[in-house]
């Protein structure tokens, strides 16, 4: 990325509340215009690393740059960014318009223009004949809208969203999904989103930083987050997975558990202990022996079926562990059974050798 | 049971309850009405009643005359006096506690409730000796006194003067204003003010636009509270003030004692209760609507 495209950076940025580092020496590079999530469990570190691109948490030790620009110790007020809270923060004793007149008024733009912008982003949010309500006489969607609407209308560089549709139910939030990334696109806004949902974070983000315990363990699109996460971290926590602990046999070979050899690389030194992570979408469930020979098998026995509606979850004990396998619903008399005895299947390609 | 007699059971449910409810404060009503209510109906009677040439209060020939009084000069004097000290009272006490109850909700849990103990403390020891120390600070040889003329803010007496009255007072009733302004500034959510910070607000403005609009119920509260006991005090100016200017309190308590004219201590008295039911009206049509 060149220096122009950046629009946040962070270098060896750690921040240290008493004891509890909360976040550890993390290196960050958001691209302008992009739609950045951070995801992470609760106390990672991902709030503590917005607000302080915000302003309202300074680093301990580091670097900050919004567009190049140094940002040290500048207070919020003087930084190009705007935020969602995940409480909204909306001013009690102000209507929707004076909440979302507030930052241009602070900034001293005119009073026509300022209607102006607040008539644009109010239609934007779609919240049109609700300028004169409280927040307190607000849905949660609504006071949602006007959160977002509040930090858009100042056309902020970067827009900081925290969590933002934790509060919501998920009908409405899977609706408001699809509107934000809408309406990123639309006002081409570099838009950085914590959020502790993997669904959210994948639905939405261009790129995903995975964080755990303070540190960022992998960044990348949300594609290769899921197909080839880089920890084992970042493997159990995206979406549902299996480990199969093998030991390394050479560099392009491992041993299972049970002695199977599989043809996969890795860099890691003979006899390191790792794990092969395979989704269970991957694995494919054939009567035994039926499974093609291009396939790694393994034999087992169905201990249990899960009927989803789209899907069916099958839990098949392997002799050294189990498996689950996701497979499309197939009618009744297509199904296996527990007790049943099968193969199960997958490609080499389709793993990804973790340490750990 | 048919159908039809269950509004009826329901009715009979609530009639029930609603007895007991009144039952639980029956004590507290009957203490009311021998205590407070008889003796303001006694007030309000006198007010209209006649002195005779002794200074004997005479029921009967009902009148207006004591409130016509009330335009004379002399008692507007004491009216507006006692009205100047209880405002600037209540200025000073709103400017010495505000920060310091923003300065409370802001400590972690333990330091604040230590704090606001340490608020409290006065009261563990009666107003009235505490009234005659602040006599012995305030008087030519007081401590006080002293210590003023030491760092140059002018020598003499203070005793006995307006000044030593509204320090008393202050002194008397600042709890009054922390506690309630503590209260509201508490409950602030403080992300509003990050909000307003991250929205381009400078530090004063967000305190502006943010905080003190919402503490704004403490602000009336506690002016409230300090008003109306300062505009009715009788106690501070008597024993700080030496009585030589009078004040509404004294002034009321003089007309019933020494005057011996009863009709004019009561319509005063009405009138200072006039006041302090405007005062609780404000209280509470300025909290009905933020709380």
């Amino acid at each position: 990325m060149s220096e122009a495209t950046i629009a946040v950076e962070l270098l060896g940025v750690t921040k240290r509340f008493g004891d509890v580092t909360a976040v550890d020496d993390i290196d960050l590079t958001i691209a302008d215009g992009e739609f950045f999530s951070l995801l992470g469990p609760s106390g990672c570190g991902k709030t503590t690393t917005l607000r302080m691109i915000a302003g309202l948490e300074l680093p301990t030790q580091g670097t900050l740059k919004i567009h190049g620009d140094e940002m040290g110790l500048r207070p919020p007020n003087k930084r190009p960014v705007n935020t969602v809270f995940q409480s909204y923060a909306l001013f009690p004793h102000m209507d929707v318009r004076a909440n979302i007149g507030f930052g241009l008024e602070m900034r001293k733009v005119g009073k026509d223009e300022r209607t102006e912008l607040i008539d644009w982003v109010i239609n934007l949010v779609e919240m049109g004949g609700l300028g004169h309500r409280r927040p307190g006489q607000l849905s949660g969607g609504q006071q949602q809208r006007v959160a977002l609407a509040r930090a858009l209308v100042n056309r902020p560089e970067v827009l900081l969203l925290d969590e933002p549709l934790g509060a919501l139910d998920l009908k409405l939030r899977q609706q408001m999904q699809t509107e934000l990334k809408n309406l990123q696109r639309e006002v081409g806004i570099t838009f950085v989103y914590v959020t502790h949902d993997q669904e959210e974070a994948v639905t939405m983000s261009d790129r995903i930083g995975v964080m755990h315990e303070g540190r960022v363990l992998q960044i990348d699109t949300p594609e290769a987050i899921y197909e080839r996460p880089t920890t084992r971290f970042v493997a159990d926590f995206i979406g549902r997975t299996n480990f199969l602990e093998a030991t390394v046999a050479s560099g392009d070979e491992v041993v299972l558990g049970n002695g199977d050899r599989l043809r996969v690389s890795s860099d890691q030194a003979e006899g390191t202990a790792v794990a092969i992570t395979v989704r269970p979408e991957r694995l494919t469930v054939h009567g035994r022996g039926q499974a093609p020979d291009s396939r790694h098998r393994l034999d087992g026995v169905v201990d249990s079926v899960v009927y989803l509606g789209n899907a069916i979850i099958y839990s098949v004990s392997v002799d050294w562990m189990h498996l689950e396998i996701r497979c499309p619903a197939t009618l009744a008399g297509d199904r296996r059974h527990p007790g049943d005895q099968v193969t199960v299947s997958f490609d080499p390609d389709h793993t990804s050798v973790l340490v750990g | 049971m048919t159908v039809e007699t269950m509004p009826g059971l329901e009715h009979k449910a609530e009639r029930a309850e609603s007895r007991r409810g009144f039952l639980l404060g029956l004590p507290a009503m009957v203490y009311l009405l021998i205590f407070f209510v008889i003796p303001l109906g006694i007030v309000i009677t006198y007010s209209f009643a006649t002195r005779t040439r002794s200074g004997r209060t005479e029921l009967g020939n009902w009148n207006v005359e004591a409130y016509r009084r009330l335009g004379e000069d002399a008692v507007r004097a004491v009216a507006f006096r006692s009205l100047w000290i209880a405002l600037l009272t209540t200025l000073i006490c709103l400017a010495l506690a505000y920060p310091l109850a923003y300065f409370i909700s802001t400590r972690s849990p333990a330091v604040r409730n230590m704090m606001l103990v340490a608020v409290m403390i006065p009261f563990w020891s009666n107003f009235l000796i505490r009234t005659y120390a602040w006599r012995v600070l305030l008087d030519s040889d007081g401590l006080f006194t002293q210590l003023v003329s030491a760092v140059g803010l002018g020598g003499g007496r203070i005793l006995f003067t307006s000044k030593a009255v509204i320090l008393g007072l202050v002194y008397g009733y600042l709890p009054f204003m922390v506690l309630p302004l503590y209260a509201s500034i508490e409950r602030i959510d403080w992300s509003l003010v990050e909000g307003a910070r991250d929205l381009y607000a400078s530090g004063w403005m967000a305190f502006r636009r943010v905080v003190w609009p919402l503490s704004r119920p403490g602000v009336v509260a506690g002016s409230i509270l300090v008003f109306v006991p300062s505009f009715g005090a009788f106690v501070t100016p008597a024993i700080l003030g030496g009585n030589k200017k009078g004040l509404m309190g004294s002034y009321i308590v003089d007309q019933f004692m020494d005057a011996r004219n009863g009709p004019l201590g009561a319509s005063l008295s009405v009138v200072v209760l006039g006041v302090m039911l405007v005062g609780t009206l404000v209280y509470f049509r300025q909290g009905g609507r933020t709380l």
